[in-house]
Parts: structure tokens; C-alpha cells; sequence
């Protein structure tokens, strides 16, 4: 006999349902009073080291129509490429840069909006320089497991072209989908659910 | 001094057949909101194995009591007072210290405070349905709310949700952050649901069942009922960060 490993599973998903923002953005969804202000709302102040920059999107379903009810969350290194967080074994990040945003859908359009700055490069686990991408997690009323994935920047082009990750996706005409395209000071950055663009997901 | 190793590993894999799969037609909106694509198999960088971080102090008095957080003029909700607290683990069965945890849910009537809510049952003056904590050293979180009622969805002709109470996790590194939904034990309307339902293997499901606590009940005052979460647990063997080493 040998021994028995022990791990315990993990707790299920369950979808996160139409009133998600009940839960984690009260104030947005109309229930003020409770928290002083939804989570995630701000991402830099004053004193953020590093390019500003805007990213804007919607979540798209299998028909092409916007979710509405989707929330929308950003995880991202600094402008030295480091994260803030305890498990952030390099340096100290930015003190001044949260490093996680999170945004509901807007109730019109569906369009989410981060104001954020722009990363700079993280190391891939052998060493070589991953291009700058800020992780994207979905959830939302028939997503029954939350969604993970990431946005690459247009004007990365050399960078992304190295990347260690979007290099190794069979199907390189899927790549785009992973790359905000930039106007101005602004970056796009359409989620295919379904469709010819679905978005590449992650299984991380 | 504690000598208690900083875990920093990658996160193990996640068992893809435990949780409910994309595509569910018998729970509808899946359909047009299901990935039908194979995902990108990515072991976990700096990227995945790091995540935000919430404070205490972030916090309020309140928060983690549904009872009195959205209460007026002295009075209190309606319905059947409850008690909900457990413990975060990991898959090792770790404690997971420091992590927010959110919930929200209906009223005892079984409807929410939403304007997209078009359930009949009234909204309790007394109740928003939202809340959060931060687990102790131990892992440990609780609040005090209102059990909150069953109620139809607009998914088959007679569908009802079963009493539930939403809950999203952090945990430490973004791939381990989840959500889902915590059901209470002897419901007949569990079976039934669409949404449990999308979860393939019955233990897994059980697994979302919250016994009832006897043991934590305030008598005169509040059932309880326990819900343990299991987060993904980290590799303790690292090749990845030689900085500490295994």
C-alpha cells in the first residue's frame, strides 16, 4: 500500500450570474451606503510611474451582441515590469500602482474602461522577456468558469513577436485577437466568446 | 519567529472535469457565451502566480454583517436569521490568510436589489444583499445575513433557483481567483437546477452543499452554516524560483 495523497478539490465554479455587480460593485449597481467605493476603481494616482494609457473593450457573444451584464477584471505589472504583491519575489513594485482593476460592463453599451498605465516587460519562466500584457479574467451571467486571458499592445510589434507564449500558438492567424489595437493614447481590446475571433483563452 | 515557508510556486493544474464545462445547453445562456475553441495550456508565470492583495483596513466594521449594513432607522430585515462562516484552504489543505471574500444574494423573499430584477417577491427595505471579509491567519471568515429565499428564472417555463449565496474568491495568485455559489443542505430544489446542473460530477457538487452547524448556532438568535473553500494549491516544488529554493 502506499500512502494516500490527500490533496483536497477544488471548490467548484458556478457562474456568476446576471447581478454579479451586487456583489462586487455595489455602488455601481445602485446599492450605496454599504462600501465607501467599488473596488478596483482606481488604478494609479499623482505619483504612478509610467506611460497613461487607457484600455477600452466589450465582451461579445456568439451573435456579435455586447454582454451588459459582464465584470471585468485587470491584473498588470508596473512600469519595471514588477507586480505588487507579496509573491513578487523580484523587488518592490511601484507603490503608487495597484496593479489590479476591475470594471462592470456598462448598463448601456457593455463597453468596460481601465485607466491604467502601460507595463512594462515580465521574464517568461526560462528567463527570456515576455512582451508587455496585462491578464484579463471574465466572468458573467453563462460563463460557467471564469476566463482567463491576456491583451498584448499593438505598438509591441518586435516584442510580441518574440513573445514566448504568442509564438507557440498553432494557429498564428489567432493571434491578433491577443493584441489591443492603439489610437491616440487609447487601446481596444474586443473578447470574442464565440466566432471566427473567438478570443485565444487560457488554461493557466 | 514563525518557520513557516513563503510558498511561491506555480499553482497545480486545474482539474478541468470537476468544474462545470463551457457549453450547457440545459442551462441556455451558456450557449452564445461558451468558448468552443480549445484553451492555450499556459503552466503558470509571475503573471498568474502573483495577485492583488486586500488590506484589513480596507474593511469596514460592517461589512461582513447583512444584517445591519443596509438596515434603516433602527430596524432590522426580514426572514430567517443565519450565521455563514468556513475556512479558505488550498488544495493541500493549507489555510489561505489575508484573502477577500465577497458575497451577495437575494432576500428572503428570493429577490435582489437589482433593476434588471423582475422577480414579484418585494425588496426588504431593510436588506442591499452584499458583503465581504478577509480571512483570519487561520483562513478562517464569517458574516451574519438572512437565508435567502428560492426564486424562478426565466431559463425553462418553470425553472427555480435553489436558496443560495454567491461568493467570490481571490486567494493569492490571479489563477487561483473563483466564483461560485454556496447552497444549503436539504434543498429539493438543488436537483433541479440548471446551473447546479452544470456541474458533471455529483461529489463535486456536494461540495457547494453547506451543512447545517448546530455546534455554531447562537441559540434564540442565528442558525449557522458551514462552507469550507478549496483554492488551488501551489507547488511545493519550485525550480522556477531559486531564490528560496525547495
Amino acid at each position: 500500500m502506499t500512502q494516500p495523497l490527500d490533496y483536497l478539490k477544488e471548490t467548484p465554479s458556478q457562474t456568476a450570474g446576471p447581478y454579479v455587480h451586487i456583489g462586487c460593485t455595489p455602488n455601481f449597481s445602485g446599492i450605496e451606503g454599504v462600501f465607501a467605493e467599488d473596488l478596483g476603481v482606481t488604478m494609479v494616482n499623482d505619483l504612478t510611474e509610467g506611460e497613461r494609457i487607457t484600455v477600452r473593450g466589450s465582451v461579445i457573444d456568439g451573435k456579435g451582441a455586447a454582454l451588459k451584464d459582464a465584470l471585468v477584471e485587470i491584473w498588470q505589472a508596473d512600469a519595471k515590469g514588477l507586480y505588487n504583491s507579496p509573491f513578487e519575489m523580484r523587488g518592490a513594485a511601484d507603490p503608487n500602482f495597484s496593479g489590479w482593476g476591475r470594471c462592470p460592463g456598462a448598463m448601456d453599451t457593455g463597453e468596460f474602461v481601465f485607466e491604467t498605465i502601460k507595463p512594462g516587460s515580465v521574464p517568461f519562466k526560462d528567463g527570456r522577456p515576455m512582451a508587455p500584457h496585462i491578464t484579463f479574467w471574465i466572468v458573467a451571467r453563462g460563463i460557467n468558469l471564469g476566463l482567463h486571458t491576456r491583451m498584448y499592445f499593438s505598438d509591441e510589434d518586435e516584442a510580441n513577436k518574440a513573445d514566448p507564449i504568442l509564438t507557440r500558438i498553432e494557429h498564428q492567424s489567432r493571434v491578433p485577437t491577443l493584441i489591443a489595437k492603439k489610437t491616440g493614447s487609447e487601446y481596444r481590446f474586443d473578447i470574442h466568446l464565440q466566432g471566427d475571433q473567438e478570443t485565444v483563452f487560457f488554461d493557466i | 519567529m514563525s518557520n513557516e515557508k513563503k510558498d511561491n510556486g506555480a499553482f497545480m493544474q486545474r482539474d478541468r472535469n470537476w468544474h462545470p464545462p463551457a457549453f450547457t445547453p440545459t442551462y441556455k445562456t451558456s450557449v452564445l457565451r461558451s468558448p468552443q475553441k480549445a484553451l492555450l495550456s499556459l503552466d503558470n508565470t509571475v503573471s498568474e502566480m502573483t495577485g492583488p492583495v486586500f488590506g484589513h483596513n480596507q474593511i469596514g466594521e460592517l461589512d461582513n454583517d447583512l444584517i445591519l449594513n443596509y438596515a434603516k432607522n433602527g430596524e432590522m430585515p426580514i426572514g430567517e436569521r443565519i450565521v455563514v462562516h468556513g475556512r479558505v484552504l488550498d488544495e493541500r489543505g493549507k489555510p489561505v490568510p489575508n484573502v477577500l471574500v465577497e458575497f451577495w444574494q437575494a432576500n428572503a423573499g428570493g429577490r435582489y436589489r437589482h433593476k434588471k430584477e423582475t422577480y414579484l417577491a418585494p425588496l426588504d427595505p431593510n436588506f442591499g444583499g452584499c458583503g465581504r471579509a478577509i480571512t483570519d491567519d487561520a483562513g478562517a471568515y464569517c458574516f451574519r445575513t438572512i437565508k435567502p429565499g428560492p426564486y424562478p428564472w426565466p431559463n425553462g417555463v418553470n425553472d427555480w433557483r435553489p436558496a443560495h449565496i454567491h461568493f467570490s474568491v481571490f486567494g493569492q495568485g490571479f489563477a487561483q481567483r473563483l466564483i461560485t455559489q454556496m447552497y444549503f443542505e436539504g434543498d429539493p430544489l438543488i436537483a433541479r437546477c440548471p446551473i447546479v446542473n452544470t456541474i458533471p460530477d455529483q461529489k463535486a457538487i456536494d461540495q457547494l452543499i453547506a451543512p447545517l452547524d448546530m455546534g455554531n448556532t447562537l441559540p434564540m438568535d442565528s442558525l449557522a452554516y458551514k462552507f469550507d473553500i478549496v483554492l488551488r494549491g501551489r507547488r511545493s516544488t519550485m525550480f522556477e524560483n531559486r531564490m528560496e529554493g525547495n
